[in-house]
């Protein structure tokens, strides 16, 4: 029993099936992501009530949450996949936590520096070092170790164990951005989302966040597939059915 | 030459390794420091924040007790955290969030009067997110 | 958008925080281009790379 769900594991994990699978798959998540996003823009921009303290400054939230979550969304993903890859040694993990990292770069670069213009007007300040935006800050750092150690080392077996082990230790990080509010006194505000009890946020004001949420969600989900798919053609470059393929592009 | 190229990739590795650690470590030690971003006015009044260099106060601003100079930018202020408070002196242009009952976070130093001189004010806003109609209801129901 | 009538102008201003709230949303669009550029050119580097190699062996001969 066991022997056969690996097999259908390693089967459906193999590269060549994952290519003609995920090939198809990244129109949907595009179309879709798409439509949600100009949606949630709509919504954001025309709809959403201006807030009581923040007037319209509070609209870069629409960028800003979704941003921030998906930083740390994608981390989990890159290294949960790199576990698999350094456990199991399912060449395909490797290649979506590869894939993952610059996607997962620029969503953190992006809450840093949307943070930092709504800091601005609102705080007073462009940055502080609050344990909120320090950690984040350190997200940041993470994903740009794994980028440097996958391509500074050349054997991409090593390249993965190495970058991989980063991305697993880096996990710490996670639970304490998420926590640093609770834990420590913070300039950044508490949740508004995740409360349990009831979101403290308007309802016209959710809808167009958690739309954008998950537009943003869909649009990784595109784009690391096009990236992992690259990555398969690169890595398999020596196999026959990668050069069949490649000769009819 | 094969070799050396190796050796120099060895190399940057061992430099990336290293340049996170390093990172890890001073970020850190600024946490151990900085780990709590500001004290509140009842650490203050008993002793727990530390006196001679500058630290950080956060509160509510307590209403009515907001006063500015007529002729130039000095602000005079109370800052509560529901149980003490404290007076803070400040010049400057405030944050547009500034305003009576508004959480702030001040950067500076306390004076022999107990007069706290702040050289930075920031505001810090709620996680409440909601257009001023429905504010200001909430408020009306909590009048009643 | 507090008044009863639309106007694009009052929509550009943001309330005065047009720089803010523009900035933030000009990046948004320009990380979101940057992350469908890059993978599509990396792509097409990529299949040329192998192309490429193809070339070499066929011209060199299978021991190549």
């Amino acid at each position: 029993m066991f022997k056969r769900i690996w097999g259908w594991i390693q089967r459906f994990s193999s590269p060549k099936h994952f290519y003609s699978i995920s090939g198809k798959m990244i129109p949907w998540f595009a179309i879709s992501a798409i439509f949600l996003g100009v949606y949630g823009l709509y919504m954001g921009l025309f709809v959403a009530p201006t807030d009581y303290q923040q007037g319209e400054s509070y609209r870069i939230i629409f960028i800003h949450v979704p941003a921030a979550w998906m930083s740390m969304f994608i981390y989990v993903v890159m290294a949960v996949s790199a576990g698999i890859g350094l456990i199991w040694q399912i060449k395909l993990a490797d290649m979506i936590a590869a894939a993952s990292a610059p996607i997962g770069a620029w969503f953190t670069f992006i809450a840093l520096v949307t943070g930092s213009l709504w800091g601005k007007p609102m705080w007073g300040a462009y940055w502080v070092w609050d344990a909120r935006l320090t950690s984040e800050l350190i997200l940041l750092f993470l994903y740009f170790g794994y980028m440097a150690l996958q391509s500074s080392i050349e054997d991409q077996r090593t390249a993965d164990k190495a970058s991989g082990l980063l991305a697993i230790v880096g996990v710490v990080n996670i639970p304490i951005i998420h926590y640093s509010v609770q834990w420590w006194n913070t300039l950044h505000q508490g949740a508004t989302v995740s409360k349990l009890d009831k979101p403290s946020m308007h309802v016209d004001m959710l809808i167009p966040l958690l739309v954008m949420a998950i537009a943003a969600k869909l649009f990784y989900a595109a784009i690391v597939l096009v990236r992992a798919r690259n990555q398969v053609l690169y890595r398999e470059r020596n196999r026959q059915w990668v050069r069949e393929l490649v000769e009819k592009l | 030459m094969a070799m050396n190229k190796r050796s120099k990739r060895k190399l940057l590795v061992v430099m990336v390794l290293l340049g996170i650690s390093l990172a890890t470590v001073l970020a850190l030690t600024a946490f151990e420091e900085n780990l709590m971003y500001f004290y509140s006015p009842t650490e203050v009044n008993d002793g727990t924040a530390p006196t001679g260099r500058a630290i950080r106060v956060g509160g509510l601003v307590v209403e009515g007790t907001v006063e500015r100079d007529s002729d130039s930018l000095l602000v005079k202020f109370d800052l509560t955290d529901g149980a003490e408070n404290i007076s803070i002196e400040y010049s400057g242009i405030l944050p547009d969030l500034f305003r009576e009952g508004q959480g702030i976070v001040a950067m500076g130093k306390l004076n022999d009067k107990k007069v706290f001189v702040a050289d930075e004010v920031l505001a810090k806003h709620d996680e409440n997110y909601m257009p001023p109609e429905v504010a200001d209801a909430l408020e009306a129901a909590e009048k009643k | 958008m507090n008044g009863s009538e639309f106007s694009w102008s009052e929509f550009f201003n943001m309330g005065g925080y047009a720089v803010f709230v523009w900035t933030s949303y000009g990046l948004a669009l320009v990380m979101v281009v940057a992350n469908i550029v890059s993978p599509i050119i990396e792509r097409k580097r990529v299949i040329s790379r192998i192309k490429r190699a193809i070339r070499r062996e066929t011209n060199t001969g299978k021991a190549g």
